[in-house]
């Protein structure tokens, strides 16, 4: 087998992620110095909506948070106990447990006492969102939680009745906000809010696709540390501005060469969020000259894509590319809750065959060699159906490779056994370590 | 040139030597603690009493758990490829292999060229393993020799939890307690092992002709019971327990 050698190159945005990470958290952590305030919720709940209560509110996710948690491993652990101690089930959501543990221990992941928001603003589709804040709140002390529900089925067979329904909550939480802080609503921020949300997501989806080029210009270990933003704050504005930026460079990547490993020999696939504390396992991918190129999790957890008129899947038109007027609370609620009905990662929760169509794109579109699914007992959600989407895809006749984990608690993670299986599965894609 | 397979254990470390594709020595020792030492020891034991130089020795491949171990070795590869390659080799016919180690249980499907299409190991449990059918023999007080012949006495069907080895454990005193005679509890687990293992088989799809390698082979209970549960015949080979290392040794001739 011949090794290609490639030019790689550090991301020249790489530093610009991270110092907007920083600063996410550090305004979360200060809103109060400056009058503003903090709310806590989900990574996919609806933030263009508290958007509208003023500049100077600032949101805490949820899922995010829990996995930086996962990444300082003595103190996941701690946070872990904690939350055992007081009761609650190991089998749980790992990131809701280390979050809980958080606030039980009153210790932030990043210094300092556990930052107590102002309200929750969550929504349901996975089975833990709207428990998650419902305990964060009796730990807090009460602290106000509002949840929406959005499991009204997949895209497929969304109609102008299901839209209503979650529309008509999202105006209801519009006024639950204002009497809660007392603030008057800005239409304006949340029409703001919105718009950079249809662009950074469709953006991500976009930064995505251009992943199908070989070699590919991103691997998927990366990709965690960008869409990561999309999780914080997908209607932040500059977070928006900062995927546009990216999306210029990984272009640029693309016309010189520039690939992510220097010897990308196959490519592969995983499902589902990776066991944070041992990321190292995609560096060991790296050694037989395996890159992944991502997954339906790193793409579509916040990338909104669309199926486009030659079949290929991309990003989504946004509706002020197809020229739709956003002018109005409502023109801007409706359009957001059809936006966010598409989102790719909304789709399985009722159906696995929806996920193993979606996988079956990426594998192909992307020209998948070989997927490795991770068996995430941390995530009931996003794992649900994991093994039907194995025989889809074994029966497509993509090499698979499984093993068991926690994204968000090591004591379910075995690291030994699952490097011993890495490399059986390298093998058995006829791949050793490179000796260069 | 002599060829060396060093199959590296959890329990045993197994050495197999060939010579133009024929096997010139073959032997066992333990693992413990010092699994190189061990290994290397029992290589030089193995070329003195066969007369052979180690500067004869053309290549050494090592695999099993501790393969990394073996800095003497030339290359190593993972138990699932080595075990694949030393069936394909010995047994041509086989699409489905079965290979209980102590350590861990493996389930693998070849395609008509021998290639490996899936595989599955048996997740963070030690209820599918040799080792637990050492516990058990310990545990009802009987020589592991004698554990397989006694469960063929019984016909019985106990049902007995073989997530957990812990809990399985708990249910055999709780077995002898209640004066269930030796036999059916030996037979219990065979079923309970058998029955974890098969489910692994399942997950991979099986084909025949299936194989069963590692030690577990010896035990004719554990035979009777997997074709039970897979409800197909299975092949036993003469040296179960050697096949990742000729595997491994087929590498080092190639």
């Amino acid at each position: 087998m011949s090794i290609p050698k490639y030019k790689t190159a550090p991301l020249k945005t790489w530093g610009k992620a991270k110092e907007l990470r920083e600063k996410y958290y550090r305004n979360y952590l200060s809103a109060h110095d400056n009058g503003g305030l903090r709310w806590a919720g989900g990574a996919w709940s609806f933030g263009a909506i508290p958007a509208g209560l003023g500049r100077d509110v600032f949101p805490l996710t949820g899922e995010p948070y829990g996995a930086s948690i996962a990444f300082k491993k003595d103190f996941s652990l701690r946070c872990l106990e904690a939350v055992e101690k007081k009761g609650y089930a190991r089998d749980l959501c790992s990131y809701m447990r280390n979050y809980w543990g958080s606030i039980i221990l009153d210790e932030f992941a990043f210094g300092g006492k556990f930052p107590k928001p102002d309200f929750h603003f969550q929504d349901h589709i996975c089975c833990s969102h709207s428990k998650w804040y419902q305990v964060a709140s009796e730990l807090e002390g009460g602290v106000p939680s509002h949840s929406i529900d959005v499991s009204v089925g997949p895209y497929k067979d969304v109609s102008k009745e299901k839209i209503d329904y979650i529309v008509a909550q999202m105006h209801d939480s519009i006024d639950w906000l204002e009497k809660i802080t007392g603030r008057e609503y800005n239409d304006d921020l949340l029409i703001e809010a919105v718009k950079n949300e249809f662009r950074s997501t469709a953006k991500w989806a976009e930064i995505c696709t251009m992943n199908k080029a070989r070699p590919a210009p991103l691997d998927e270990k990366t990709m965690y540390s960008l869409y990561v933003l999309g999780t914080l704050a997908k209607h932040d504005g500059e977070f928006a501005d900062f995927y546009d930026e990216l999306a210029d460079e990984v272009q640029w990547r693309i016309d010189n060469g520039i690939a992510a490993i220097e010897h990308e020999v196959v490519r592969l696939m995983s499902d589902t969020q990776p066991p944070w504390g041992f990321l190292k396992i995609f560096r060991y991918l790296e050694k037989f000259g395996a890159v992944s190129i991502g997954s339906l999790y790193t793409f579509g957890l916040i990338g909104i894509f669309e199926d486009k008129p030659d079949g290929s899947w991309g990003p989504r038109e946004t509706p002020m590319q197809k020229g739709e007027k956003i002018e109005t609370r409502d023109q801007a609620l409706r359009a957001m809750a059809d936006w966010n009905l598409s989102k790719p990662e909304w789709q399985h929760f009722y159906s696995p065959h929806l996920k193993s169509e979606m996988m079956l794109k990426i594998a192909k579109e992307w020209h998948v060699d070989g997927v490795m699914l991770h068996y995430n007992r941390g995530c009931e959600g996003l794992t649900l159906g994991i093994a039907e989407n194995r025989l889809a895809l074994i029966e497509a006749g993509y090499p698979v490779m499984t093993y068991e984990g926690n994204m968000g608690d090591e004591r379910e993670f075995d690291e030994s056994q699952t490097m011993s299986r890495m490399e059986s599965f390298m093998e058995t894609l006829g791949l050793k370590e490179l000796a260069v | 040139m002599i060829s060396v397979g060093i199959d590296v254990g959890a329990k045993n470390i197994n050495i197999l030597l060939l010579k133009d594709g024929e096997i010139i020595a073959k032997n066992s020792t333990n693992s413990g603690f010092e699994a190189k030492e061990n290994a290397s020891n029992l290589l030089n034991k193995m070329l003195d009493e066969c007369n052979i130089d180690r500067s004869d020795i053309g290549f050494i491949t090592a695999t099993g758990s501790g393969r990394k171990d073996i800095d003497f070795a030339n290359k190593n590869v993972t138990d699932v490829t080595a075990v694949s390659k030393g069936v394909k080799f010995l047994y041509p016919e086989v699409r489905t292999i079965i290979d209980v180690g102590a350590e861990e249980g493996r389930g693998i499907r070849l395609d008509e060229q021998g290639k490996i299409v899936d595989f599955a190991v048996n997740e963070k449990c030690a209820a599918g393993s040799g080792a637990f059918v050492e516990s058990m023999s310990r545990a009802l007080e009987i020589p592991i020799t004698e554990f397989g012949p006694i469960s063929l006495e019984s016909t019985a069907k106990i049902p007995m939890n073989a997530q957990c080895a812990v809990f399985a454990e708990s249910e055999v005193v709780s077995l002898v307690h209640s004066s269930t005679e030796k036999k059916d509890i030996a037979k219990a687990i065979t079923d309970a092992i058998a029955s974890r293992i098969s489910s692994m088989v399942r997950k991979v799809g099986f084909e025949s002709q299936i194989i069963i390698a590692g030690g577990v082979a010896y035990n004719v209970g554990f035979i009777r019971s997997i074709q039970d549960y897979l409800e197909q015949d299975v092949v036993v080979p003469e040296m179960p327990e050697y096949l990742s290392a000729y595997g491994a040794a087929l590498y080092s001739e190639n």
